[in-house]
């Protein structure tokens, strides 16, 4: 039975965001000398003003651009860096590449997920912290590596996740 | 590309001239050289390629070039030297099918596509006896949200044949990939169910598919326990497309015409009476003819757009809804078909509608979809109950032990058997609107037409547009079949551009001869233009070829309707559309 939609026509499903975010969005986008091959980069501001990417600033982004919503969660789905859930006050991003994980990022991710009792992906119950094990951010001499939004930690050791994290309970 | 330079290379040790530009895998079509291939698909007729080369399945030794290279993708140069028979090339050309398998549910036999996969069909080619790798497995449900297509992702291969279909020819943007590595597969938007997105079903993605990740909704039992129910009378009717296709599942050549057979089958496997969707055509030639001069006289919205296509109807919903005043209200053949079954037939042979089922045999898996939409199931009783396509068909003959080729000849049941030569012709492209024109030109006219064959109209270019004269009046008639076509001619009406009387599209590249439940062409576009052949040939060995000179429906208006296009045939056969959002 081909049913009748549950999402309607015209209203927004999901979290509602302010108009003004839109329309910041949307300025981004028009100020754009082209907007080919930008679909990233548009992304990217997005999920800066929105913080996440839900559904409906994905087809947002859709139908500004004039391609289908498909290809923009294509996108989205493919790269580590884009979440379409909400996420923490603070991301820590545990880097899980081959040079970390030989120098034993494996026991420092599951020292992280004891301490803040989540999985890879989830966000603490306070909404203070997103949990991400992401592949190579490049700084493989520093192996293992941490990073809590924008501050690397290197060379990490299992005894500094705590203390590491605490700095964000604050 | 430069037009006309050559380039030497080698193959296999056998040297030929090639001209520039063109791939390793043609240059070996050219020496009589096979290259096996899974995810590459050319159908340059229907203008589509999938060069993907993610199957690796068709890598070649380029000696002077360390790896291998894939055939499918890499152009050749001059002077280059390929081996395509390499003990390195052919181990690792297994081996990408092995890898391939060593992650594939293993249930050939109860697969729907056992026999008609390209992937079992390689594996059978490359002679691979062993799995030697049992691989960690992708564990998706599968997706039986739509009344129409089933997406099983675990059996998907990732050659992305659909999404280039669904994104690059149909334009519906729906399928697309999703994730990256191992957990990757195809699939709509944020991953919704494939009823919350825009697929108009029009079953492309299904008809390119190698494996079973994209098949039809399979409604064969649904036929079998309506046959075996005694309390119901079953009627079936089959699509003009059906006849000139359905010998290729018995091994006949393409372009057979099988209608006689056809009928036979049917009535031995138990059906009550054995219509002709052809009839239903016939119909809507009446009302739909009426309605475009309607149109005209009354300087209504012009252009007509004909509707019998049920993907190409959702299409305009979700992609167009600015533009639904311009469809041709008429319901489409079978459903036009269904809804006389169960009032005029029923009452003329005194049974309860209540206890008529209507199977409805077509090419084509958006009709199963199209029975189930909620304004043309209502008044207690669908217009048509059952939908299966055309291989669904072949797969019940064989079920029921009938040796097909050699079955003798039956003749369709009656009254809603008689048919026409326009009704033939709504199979391919183009034919609905020459069976239209057939019959307007004499109501407009009052003249009789002398050349029913309206050679500007045929084709299978993706967009054509033609001017008849009927009269004095200049009618401009616009044709598209593909959706990515349909999009063109529907921008063009958006913006103002153009100045059509009527126009036709069809969703499947081909028209319903191609349609998504049609056998398999495995893309061999050749076949499509057999069956294209055929039904011309069909439509030439009439007796009748106007609608309006159908007995059987001239009865029908007599003894029930009234008037076409009048009352009754208003809140019969007419219907409405709504819009829909795109996603």
């Amino acid at each position: 039975m081909t049913k009748p939609q549950a999402i309607s026509v015209t209203e927004p499903t999901g979290e509602e965001f302010p108009k003004e975010k839109y329309d910041e969005l949307g300025k981004f986008i028009d100020g754009m000398e082209t907007t080919k091959g930008a679909l990233i980069e548009i992304l990217h501001k997005a999920q800066n003003i929105f913080g996440y990417l839900p559904r409906d600033v994905q087809l947002f982004v859709a139908r500004k651009l004039g391609i289908p919503g498909a290809e923009v969660f294509g996108v989205v789905s493919f790269y580590s860096y884009f979440t379409t859930k909400p996420r923490g006050k603070h991301t820590i991003s545990c880097c899980m590449g081959t040079a970390c994980y030989v120098r034993g990022a494996d026991k420092i991710i599951e020292r992280i997920k004891e301490n803040l009792g989540i999985e890879s992906n989830e966000i603490t119950e306070d909404g203070l912290f997103t949990l991400k094990d992401v592949r190579c951010i490049g700084a493989c001499g520093l192996a293992p590596v941490v990073m809590v939004d924008d501050k690397v930690y290197g060379r990490v050791k299992v005894e500094d996740v705590d203390d590491i994290i605490n700095q964000y309970r604050k | 590309m430069s037009d006309n330079k050559m380039l030497k290379v080698i193959i296999n040790d056998k040297e030929l001239m090639v001209p520039e530009g063109i791939t390793i895998l043609e240059a070996a079509h050219e020496a009589g050289v096979k290259i096996p291939t899974l995810c590459h698909l050319d159908l340059h007729d229907l203008k589509m390629v999938n060069q993907t080369a993610s199957c690796r399945v068709c890598m070649v030794e380029a000696p002077g070039r360390n790896a291998l290279v894939p055939a499918c993708v890499t152009k050749v140069s001059d002077g280059m030297e390929v081996r395509t028979d390499s003990i390195r090339a052919i181990t690792a050309r297994r081996m990408a099918v092995e890898l391939l398998l060593s992650n594939h549910p293993n249930e050939c036999f109860t697969c729907p596509k056992n026999l008609e996969c390209e992937l079992q069909a390689l594996a059978a080619e490359l002679n691979v006896r062993e799995i030697r790798w049992e691989g960690e497995r992708m564990d998706y449900p599968k997706d039986l949200s739509s009344d129409a297509i089933v997406k099983d992702s675990n059996k998907c291969i990732y050659c992305r044949r659909c999404e280039t279909m669904c994104n690059k020819v149909q334009t519906c943007g729906i399928l697309s990939g999703i994730g990256r590595g191992f957990d990757a597969f195809v699939g709509p938007f944020n991953n919704i169910p494939m009823v919350e997105s825009s697929c108009t079903y029009c079953g492309q993605c299904v008809q390119v598919c190698p494996t079973a990740a994209l098949t039809e909704v399979y409604h064969m039992d649904k036929v079998w326990e309506a046959i075996n129910d005694p309390d119901k009378y079953v009627i079936v009717q089959t699509a003009p497309a059906i006849r000139v296709a359905l010998g290729e599942l018995f091994g006949m050549e393409a372009g057979t015409i099988v209608t006689g057979k056809m009928v036979t089958a049917l009535k031995r496997m138990g059906f009550d009476a054995v219509f002709d969707t052809d009839f239903g055509a016939d119909l809507t030639v009446m009302e739909e003819a009426a309605e475009l001069i309607y149109r005209i006289k009354n300087n209504k919205t012009l252009p007509i757009l004909t509707s019998c296509c049920p993907a190409w109807v959702k299409f305009i919903e979700h992609q167009f809804p600015e533009l639904l005043e311009i469809p041709s209200t008429c319901k489409s053949p079978h459903i036009m078909f269904g809804t006389i079954a169960k009032t005029y037939y029923a009452k003329k042979n005194n049974i309860d509608p209540d206890n008529i089922v209507v199977v409805s045999i077509m090419p084509c898996i958006a009709k199963k979809a199209e029975a189930k939409r909620a304004e043309l199931t209502k008044d207690e009783h669908n217009n048509v109950d059952i939908v299966v396509t055309t291989r669904e068909l072949g797969k019940m003959i064989k079920e029921a032990g009938l040796d097909f080729p050699n079955l003798p000849d039956s003749e369709y049941d009656h009254p809603l058997g008689e048919t026409t030569g326009a009704s033939v012709i709504f199979g391919t492209t183009g034919g609905v609107i020459e069976a239209a024109l057939r019959t307007a030109y004499e109501w407009m006219t009052g003249e009789e037409l002398k050349d029913v064959e309206f050679q500007q109209l045929r084709g299978l270019d993706g967009v054509r547009e033609a001017t008849v004269d009927i009269g004095g009046n200049e009618l401009k008639i616009g044709i598209a079949h593909g959706l990515g076509n349909a999009r063109i001619l529907l921008e063009n009406i958006r913006d103002g551009k153009s100045d059509y009387h009527a126009i036709e599209i069809m969703a499947c590249p081909g028209g319903c001869i191609a349609g998504g439940g049609q056998p398999y062409h495995h893309g061999n576009v050749e076949i499509v233009k057999k069956r294209q052949e055929a039904i011309y040939e069909e439509d030439r060995n009439k007796k009748i070829r106007k609608s309006h000179e159908n007995a059987e429906i001239l009865e029908l208006y007599k003894e029930y309707l009234g008037e076409p296009f009048g009352e009754l045939a208003h809140q019969l056969l007419h219907t409405h559309y709504e819009e829909r959002e795109r996603i």
